[in-house]
């Protein structure tokens, strides 16, 4: 029996506002525990939330993005349940009708393209957080509480493993171009859960929905899906049943494990939020929105290859992240020549980053700096010999290239008036090396320069030596 | 002085003549309430701080009309480091880190918040018996409930302990004890005045208002807290009239529009006698007055009930022992906390709803009560709007009877749910509407209703004035409490 697979993903993204979604209390990481509340984050009596209009306008910004419809006329519902973490017991989000519908995202498996369909999109807030200590008490802290979300609900349209991975990869950069959020799942702002069925080729039904939790990055997606869709198809060949429940993916063994048994759906009584009014989007704010949409990786992509001449695959590793892309941009616009600064970022640049295992923007280097130390070997002030020694010099300490080339004395000598008493001085004590050269022996050369960098403490311009070297050498 | 004979005006050119402080008037009334207390039960708790706010005011001069006048907040409307319970063990320790928007309102005119009066439980009940810290009793007659829920207000104000105090009315919950209490009570239309700080019953339906013994000391307090407010979205952004500068009893050609439904069978012969004795003056007045029909108002408690629970059963779940208030003891987990806290917390009548909202909204009820209440009130705004578009004001009894007997109704939900039958298409609408004394039944006070165009609290206003003017109810001492000055 052969087995066809369903997937659908349900992706959580925090959306990059000042504010929480619902109260005025700032959005920070890393405060000191229930810090970042406010009485309305809290829960109090007799509180009442109030729309982050730039939360929704990210939430747009998100949708637009992903090319799904805008509601125009909508509204927010409460989600009841009971946790200490959910200080209101209810969540406000969009149930009746999300900020956006109908959308897709295009990926590419084995050479095909494929439309994967965006089912809904809708804000809410998120949830504070539980932890448990071993004192035998658990603590809340709300500082998470009111982050804004926008949940992107996929259709049921993935039907392998890889096609979820290039659904999230896509997804992941899609929306971080248009930097309504970093889309970081190591750091939180992107959270997946998904839903697996399998059934038999041919079926006109869907198999038994089972969720993956745990899921912390694209590739345990991936491998706790291939998981799956064995463990499924194997017990359905023994002629057993998927139960309708929750697995919890193990990272070590690559094995996924029961978590619960869902028994029926849950009911979160979901119902109009009676604290906000009904929230109209006028067609002028979209397209005010979309007018201001930030490229896309696709199209800076194009921009990269064909007007700035970088190679497809450099064009391609440019535009994979928006912080190397943005970074990537803002040096050119220092004026330094674009393929030498795609070479930087893609040779040295990351071979620092790989070896220090940090971001791009964890470091202290900058697009102006970057510039400024190309364009100082772009004109010969220094070789690319001290051009490796500037950039340690200002990746790790954010050095001006300028300034510390000058103070350092590494500006290379290439004025010919000051190298060609120097040269003729070299050749004058070194009749050996001319004749070896008469010879037909090069390495008299190496050895000339040699003596002349030696002379100079390695600051004089190779090019300019080499010049006034030859023509003297072939003159005697 | 004898603050039943005051008005907001007269204390205020004594306060600005200095023939009285405010910290004197704070003092009396703090007094009052203290002797009152033990038959009474207006208050959950008195502010001991009230004397220094008013010496506060007194140091600083009278200024404007509310300076120095001491109000009452029912306990459902939340004061910065007052205790505010609601009426509820659930919250019978809680003090808050923050004030309503209409507290801070009024305190920064000025006025003094003297205390917080005692309410049913969350709001929840038509007599003040659910409060957890005991029924209010009628000053009228103590055998008798003050009506509900805002009952502690409208006693307070009819004993003469203060002039004005703030009530909320949900479905009908400050018109209703006005009637009871022979008082006059607003509820503005829904959005008039912020919800900040409110303790949510029905967040559809809740407004803050206003009791007192005149129409015009309402007026000068609703002036004042009304308004936007950044905290509440559903706040209007409509200006606010000064309705006492603007208040005027001329009823000619005023259309008062009367729905036969509310001459409900059942309807106390004596409460018949006393509305129509209003409408009379009416049109003696000038006013026409003219029968209209509401047909769906026969749905009406029913719709009332099934939407009012089912916010109530949502906007009640933050009370779990986690953050604040009742925490139930000897626990295993977190679940046991949860329901241990609330199963203690919370009193029956409270229960009742929080169960009737929860059942209404869960998937397999849903359609069949939330979503079909939801359309009905649709139809029935739609006949109320229909009405006022021909009308200026509906006008009918407040309540089908006088105050009834404390523990009368109290086992019997249906026969309490069904006492709000009249008041309840105002907050369904969201619409202005007044009680107004309007004579006796039973030697009880008997209310007349008025209700208003969205944001004509003015007419309102107007026409309940016009009538006191008529019949100086204000100048009846409550019976019960005859002779005690």
């Amino acid at each position: 029996m052969n087995f066809e697979t369903t997937i659908g993903l349900e992706v959580h993204v925090e959306l990059k506002t000042n504010s929480k979604m619902y109260s005025p209390t700032p959005v920070a990481y890393g405060a000191e525990s229930n810090i970042n509340t406010n009485v309305i984050d809290f829960g109090f009596p007799g509180t009442l939330p109030t729309v982050n209009k730039n939360g929704y306008r990210l939430g747009v910004m998100v949708a637009l993005a992903l090319n799904a419809e805008i509601e125009k006329h909508t509204h927010f519902d409460r989600k009841n349940y009971f946790y200490p973490d959910n200080p209101k017991a209810y969540q406000i989000t969009q149930q009746d009708k999300p900020l956006g519908h109908d959308g897709y995202i295009e990926i590419e498996v084995d050479g095909k393209k494929k439309k994967i369909g965006v089912e809904e999109l809708h804000v809410e807030e998120d949830a504070g957080k539980n932890t448990h200590g071993n004192n035998g008490y658990s603590y809340v802290d709300l500082n998470r509480q009111g982050t804004p979300l926008i949940e992107i609900v996929s259709k049921p349209d993935m039907h392998s493993p890889e096609e979820a991975y290039q659904y999230l990869e896509n997804l992941r950069k899609i929306v971080q171009f248009t930097g309504a959020s970093d889309v970081k799942m190591e750091e939180g702002s992107m959270r997946v859960d998904t839903n697996i069925s399998i059934s038999p080729v041919g079926s006109d039904t869907y198999g038994t929905k089972v969720e993956l939790k745990n899921l912390n990055s694209f590739n345990h997606v991936k491998l706790g899906l291939a998981y799956e869709e064995k463990r499924q198809a194997a017990i359905l060949k023994q002629g057993g049943t998927i139960g309708q429940e929750t697995r919890r993916f193990d990272e070590k063994t690559g094995e996924t494990f029961l978590m619960r048994v869902k028994s029926g759906a849950d009911d979160y009584r979901y119902f109009p939020e009676p604290d906000l009014p009904d929230y109209d989007i006028s067609p002028e704010w979209i397209a005010e929105i979309k007018a201001n949409l930030p490229e896309t990786a696709s199209v800076r992509r194009a921009h990269y290859i064909n007007e700035l001449g970088i190679p497809e695959y450099d064009a391609g590793v440019l535009t994979d992240t928006k912080e190397m892309s943005d970074f990537f941009d803002e040096a050119v616009e220092y004026d330094a020549n674009p393929k030498l600064v795609s070479n930087w970022l893609m040779g040295e640049v990351n071979a620092y980053l790989n070896d220090k295992r940090i971001g791009l923007l964890e470091t202290k280097l900058t697009p102006e700096h970057l510039a400024k130390m190309i364009n100082l070997i772009s004109n010969g002030t220094i070789s690319s010999k001290i051009a490796k020694k500037v950039f340690q010099e200002t990746i790790s300490n954010g050095t001006e290239p300028e300034e510390w080339v000058k103070s350092k004395g590494l500006v290379q000598e290439s004025d010919p008036a000051v190298l060609e008493p120097i040269i003729l001085d070299i050749l004058d004590n070194n009749q050996q090396s001319i004749d070896d050269f008469k010879n037909g022996k090069d390495r008299a050369v190496g050895f000339l320069v040699g003596q002349i960098m030696k002379q100079t403490h390695g600051q004089a311009n190779p090019k300019v030596v080499n010049k006034i070297l030859m023509t003297e050498l072939k003159s005697r | 002085m004898d603050i039943k004979k005051e008005t907001i005006a007269s204390l205020h050119e004594k306060l600005a003549n200095k023939e009285v402080t405010a910290e004197e008037l704070a003092d009396q009334a703090i007094t009052k309430i203290n002797a009152n207390e033990k038959k009474l039960n207006t208050f959950i708790t008195v502010n001991d701080k009230a004397p220094e706010a008013a010496k506060k005011i007194d140091d600083e001069g009278i200024k404007g009309p509310l300076s120095g006048i001491p109000i009452a907040f029912k306990d459902n409307i939340v004061t910065n480091g007052i205790k505010t319970t609601a009426a509820s063990k659930i919250l019978y320790n809680f003090m808050p880190v923050y004030s309503a928007t209409v507290l801070e309102k009024l305190e920064a005119a000025g006025a003094i918040d003297i205390g917080k009066t005692n309410l049913d439980e969350f709001a929840m009940g038509s007599s003040t018996e659910t409060s957890f810290f005991g029924t209010t009793v009628n000053p009228w007659d103590f055998s008798r409930v003050p009506g509900g829920s805002s009952g502690g207000s409208a006693a307070a104000v009819a004993a003469g302990e203060v002039v004005a105090a703030l009530g909320t009315d949900t479905g009908g919950s400050i018109r209703q004890p006005a009637a009871f209490n022979g008082v006059f009570g607003i509820k503005p239309t829904y959005g008039r005045v912020s919800r900040w700080g409110i303790i949510a019953f029905s967040s559809s339906m809740d407004q803050v208002g206003v009791l007192s013994k005149r129409v015009e000391d309402s007026a000068a307090v609703l002036s004042v807290m009304a308004g936007h407010d950044e905290h509440d979205s559903t706040s209007s952004e409509k200006e606010v009239p000064d309705y006492r500068a603007n208040l005027n009893k001329d009823m000619h050609g005023v259309k008062i529009a009367v729905p036969k439904e509310f001459w409900h069978e059942g309807t106390h012969p004596e409460v018949l006698k006393s509305v129509n004795e209003a409408l009379d003056a009416y049109k003696k007045m000038g006013a026409t007055v003219e029968e209209v029909s509401l047909p769906t108002l026969k749905h009406a408690v029913e719709v009332y009930y099934v939407l009012a629970s089912s916010e109530a059963s949502s906007n009640l779940q933050r009370y779990d022992g986690v953050r604040y208030g009742f925490r139930a003891d000897d626990v295993k987990n977190i679940k046991d906390l949860f329901v241990k806290s609330r199963s203690e917390g919370f009193g029956d009548e409270v229960k009742r709803r929080i169960m009737l909202g929860t059942f209404a909204l869960s998937a397999g009820a849903y359609d069949a009560y939330f979503k079909k209440a939801a359309q009905v009130r649709t139809i029935f705004i739609n006949e109320l709007t229909k009405v006022l578009n021909d009308y200026d004001l509906i006008m009918g009894p407040s309540t089908t009877t006088p105050a009834f007997k404390i523990g009368e109704k109290v086992d019997d939900p249906l026969a309490m749910y069904m006492n709000d039958i009249l008041t309840i298409p105002a907050n369904l609408a969201g619409l202005p509407a007044a009680s107004v004394p309007a004579g006796l039944a039973d030697g009880m006070p008997v209310g007349l209703q008025i209700i208003g165009k969205p944001f004509a609290e003015q007419e309102v206003f107007n026409a309940a004035y016009a009538l006191q003017e008529e019949n100086k109810f204000y100048e009846k001492v409550p019976t019960a409490l005859k002779g005690e000055d």
